[in-house]
């Protein structure tokens, strides 16, 4: 093909994307440097970093920046791990797999807001939930998921909303893998685990890394389990980075400052990017 | 045991596990399907009740006080037209960086995919501006263009990866039967990738479907569709629990009924390339 | 007057030199093989008469026109390659007539050609099935088919047979020969496998890291190799090489010892300097075997029996391991001690950098 013509054909995509990341990051770096309160207009003046000084002397700041990590990280770690497991798990026939598949994968379709939904009223509601009905009938007293384990509660529902992501992903890996390497490893004396060990680990390396790379770049963004289930709260105990930010520019209408949280989410992003693809990068056929 | 009978266990143990596992993680579904037929009353029992008179009157409340038709015609206007532009704009970029790559072309598709590594916090206050400056809060319009540019990198990127995993001697076989690269493009590279290009749909589908962040800050009432409807019952009424599994049965079941449908599909393409 | 001129082809992938200055020229109707091993060039020379890849320098013509810049696509030439690489969205039928519809070619003549096409290649009951319910070589044959159907200039073959059962092979190697014979295009057949380049080829060209080692017919290849390196490629079993480190040189012989044997050789038929070592080259069925006595002498270690033939690998005296055709029916066995005769005539020496030495006859020296 032409240069000319790939150019004509790679133009649209390249171009909007462009105008999408260019336009508004320029605009979020001009707010971040000016007053800008929705409640007080025409008072835009200049003020240099003070917005990032008020951003990040927020009492909310750090827990948020510990919270995003530590959520992507946790869901990280569930979702592979019984997502390799499970996957391994239903890779040979037995009886109705196609249908575990499908009831597996299922929580895939459920839109982050019915799943907080749904985990916060029917399962972990301390009194009329089916967790709080289970402890109880094994004799212990109910915990009150949202209010004590606000942060894991938050992991549980997003760790179930991505796990059949990735078991979807396994799942298709695992079907590529040669029987007849496995066939050889076992007449080699090789047990089960060795060979789950040293010959499908090895082969899902490439899957991990497209999981993890589409998983993070969803994961740093979460945002409605917890604007619908905990609120961010008690305190900050469940707010990230993205929750802080709304809360600063849509319930105090203060942009400038939000502007510069939107900044340091756009860091934040960068950084875990910059590892990413460093680790995961070389992984991926590009 | 014989080394027959020894199989034939495993087969069991392996069975009963995965059903044991898949009901597990597929219960709260299945919750919020059966407690959307029962009473408000039923619904908060303890002991849950598992056997009762299942009665539809949730879900025409949920029609009546949400307009659920509406929201849900929101749903699917932009999670199709969203995909279909993506599909339109992607598609072309994808196939050239596919089979005319340049030694840019890997930077080039890691920033497309950078691009995505930007959060949306990030930039919602500039676009939330820009819409309402514009007039496209809480329009369809709006929500479209959105959704399109959040999920054309990935969209472009499963997509090279299919085409690049064409095998490259049939399309020189193409080349050498006189083919020009248009011919190439339409009667050969198409016909073969339609396989890849819908599972590519329906995860964009999906996705656009499931958005909420941008669906709850950009749009209020006209255009709300069903993540932000749902969102509505998270207030104090979402104590009437059979009334919110109504509404979050009729908000789900469409995507996930077309999940389970085209879920070889779905598989398929979810490889990103990452399965040789 | 050449139909295919290639001259000084040039190909860099980077900063990998892939094709060394190549130059040749094919006569039409004929039918040549590139061969060599893996790496050498030949595929890429191939690709590059194709248009597949582009040249970094040099030029293509094919009959009397400067292809080199032009696109595939219009170059005129047709292709098998080694996966088939049939369109696996299209009917066998399809398949055939994909280039001709491309064209533009009027449909009672596509449906004609098809006709012929399918008839000659025995494809009449499959014309409606796709690829992936047809055998290997039921592919290979729709492959051909699609190549023979436009009636290009030349037909271009990528190791087209080396995805098929051994049985297979050889009989579409016969069907590629009678092809030839009835259509009487050019074609160029790239393969690794130096049998197929000796059955089909009228010239076969030697390829070696990137550059044409010899050209010639597969006889001349066999008997004059102008290298070391075509006359170990060429031949099954492979020449004996036999490097001399101890070499006499006497007043009209050398003498070149090996363990308790020596062989002699008179200088008079080395034309030229004589060379400071000496490689011999002995093909299998250039020796014999004898009770008495012979020019060298070792331990039979085994026996390959091939049915008609058999090939006896020896330990030499000198522990170096040499390959000797014998008898079918030979009584020798494993761990005997043999003597073996050197045809002297049939010897090929190669100097210190592995080209030939030119011999005189050994008539001369009598004379």
């Amino acid at each position: 093909m032409k240069r000319s013509i790939t150019r004509l054909l790679m133009a649209p995509s390249v171009i909007l994307l462009l105008v999408w990341m260019i336009v508004p990051l320029s605009m979020t770096i001009y707010f971040s440097t000016i007053r800008y309160n929705l409640l007080y207009p025409g008072q835009n003046n200049f003020v240099g970093l003070m917005n990032f000084e008020f951003f990040m002397t927020d009492p909310g700041f750090l827990p948020a920046i510990f919270n995003t990590l530590t959520l992507l990280l946790s869901v990280l770690i569930i979702t592979v791990v019984l997502g390799v497991a499970l996957s391994a798990l239903i890779d040979k026939p037995f009886f109705g797999r196609s249908i575990v598949r499908v009831l597996l994968i299922s929580p895939f379709f459920i839109m982050p807001t019915v799943n907080a939904l749904i985990w916060k009223n029917m399962m972990m509601n301390p009194v009329y939930g089916v967790f709080a009905w289970i402890s109880q009938t094994l004799g212990f007293e109910p915990i009150d998921w949202l209010s004590d384990f606000p942060l894991g509660s938050v992991i549980m529902m997003v760790s179930w909303q991505w796990l059949p992501f990735a078991i979807l992903v396994f799942v298709t890996a695992l079907q590529s893998q040669d029987t007849e390497q496995k066939e050889a490893a076992a007449m080699d004396g090789a047990t089960s685990w060795d060979i789950f060990r040293y010959l499908t680990i090895p082969h899902l390396a490439r899957p991990i890394a497209v999981v993890v790379m589409i998983e993070t770049i969803f994961l740093l963004a979460i945002f409605a389990e917890i604007f619908v289930s905990t609120g961010g709260g008690p305190g900050y105990d469940s707010t990230n980075l993205a929750y802080l930010i709304y809360n600063q520019a849509l319930l105090q209408y203060d942009v400038g400052v939000a502007s510069a949280g939107g900044l340091f989410a756009v860091i934040l992003a960068n950084i875990v990017a910059f590892f990413l693809i460093r680790a995961v990068g070389k992984n991926l056929t590009v | 045991m014989t080394l027959n009978q020894q199989r034939k266990f495993k087969t069991l143990i392996i069975g009963f596990f995965s059903w044991l596992v898949a009901c597990l993680l597929f219960f709260p579904i299945f919750w919020m399907f059966i407690t959307s037929f029962k009473t408000e009353l039923q619904a908060i029992s303890i002991p849950p009740t598992l056997f009762f008179e299942p009665t539809l009157d949730n879900f025409s409340i949920v029609q009546e006080r949400s307009d659920y038709l509406k929201h849900a015609m929101n749903s699917v206007v932009t999670s199709f037209g969203a995909t279909i532009i993506a599909l339109i704009i992607g598609v072309p970029a994808a196939y050239s960086m596919a089979f005319s790559p340049t030694k840019r072309t890997k930077d080039i598709l890691l920033w497309m995919l950078s691009t995505k590594m930007l959060p949306a916090v990030g930039v919602l206050v500039p676009i939330y501006i820009l819409f309402r400056d514009n007039g496209l809060l809480d329009s369809r319009i709006g929500l479209v263009i959105i959704f399109t540019l959040m999920n054309l990198p990935i969209i472009i990127w499963m997509l090279f990866s299919y085409f690049k995993d064409l095998p490259k001697e049939i399309l020189e076989a193409a080349r050498m039967d006189g083919a020009t690269p248009w011919d190439e493009m339409m009667k050969v590279v198409l016909p073969l990738s339609i396989g890849g290009i819908s599972s590519t749909g329906l995860l964009s589908i999906v996705l656009c479907w499931n958005e909420a962040f941008w669906s709850l800050n950009l749009t209020a009432s006209e255009a709300a569709p069903l993540t932000a409807m749902i969102a509505s019952y998270s207030s104090p009424e979402g104590l009437f629990w059979a009334k919110l599994s109504a509404a979050s049965t009729l908000a789900c079941a469409p995507i996930v009924i077309f999940g389970w449908f085209c879920q070889k599909q779905l598989v398929q393409g979810l490889t990103f390339g990452a399965v040789k | 007057m050449s139909y295919l001129a290639i001259t000084e082809l040039q190909k860099y992938y980077d900063s990998y030199h892939a094709l060394r200055g190549i130059n040749l020229s094919i006569k039409e109707g004929e039918f040549v093989v590139f061969v060599g091993p893996s790496g050498c060039g030949k595929s890429t020379l191939l690709r590059t008469i194709a248009g597949l890849e582009s040249s970094s320098s040099g030029s293509i013509n094919l009959d009397g026109r400067d292809i080199t810049e032009l696109a595939s696509s219009k170059r005129d030439l047709a292709m098998v390659f080694q996966s088939y690489a049939l369109y696996p969205h299209m009917t066998v039928a399809e398949n055939l007539s994909f280039a001709l519809r491309l064209a533009k070619v009027p449909d009672e003549e596509v449906k004609e050609k098809v006709r012929s096409v399918s008839a000659s290649l025995q494809l009449d009951p499959l014309l409606e099935r796709k690829p992936k319910e047809l055998s290997g070589g039921q592919r290979q044959r729709v492959a051909i088919g699609r190549a023979i159907v436009r009636q290009p200039k030349v037909f271009l073959f990528d190791e087209p047979l080396s995805n098929l059962d051994a049985a297979l092979r050889v009989q579409m190697r016969l069907e590629l020969a009678r092809l030839h014979k009835k259509l009487g295009t050019t074609m160029i057949y790239v393969t690794h496998d130096q049998v197929e380049a000796m059955t089909l080829a009228d010239r076969v060209v030697i390829l070696n890291a990137g550059s044409i080692e010899q050209v010639g017919t597969p006889l001349e290849l066999y008997r004059q190799p102008n290298s070391r390196f075509v006359a170990e490629f060429i031949g099954t079993p492979k020449m004996n090489l036999l490097p001399t480190e101890n070499m006499i040189r006497q007043e009209n012989e050398l003498v070149f010892q090996l363990g308790a044997g020596e062989i002699r050789f008179p200088t008079a038929r080395i034309s030229g300097p004589i060379p400071s070592s000496i490689v011999l080259g002995i093909r299998p069925e250039h020796m014999s075997l004898s009770e008495e006595k012979g020019e060298l002498n070792g331990r039979i270690e085994l026996i390959e029996h091939l049915g008609s033939e058999a090939y006896a690998h020896i330990q030499l005296s000198s522990n170096q391991t040499i390959i000797v055709k014998v008898s079918a029916r030979s009584d020798i066995k494993d761990g005997q001690l043999v003597n073996i005769n050197i045809d002297r005539d049939e010897m090929i020496l190669f100097n210190e950098s592995d080209r030939v030495i030119s011999l005189l006859a050994e008539e001369v020296e009598d004379v």
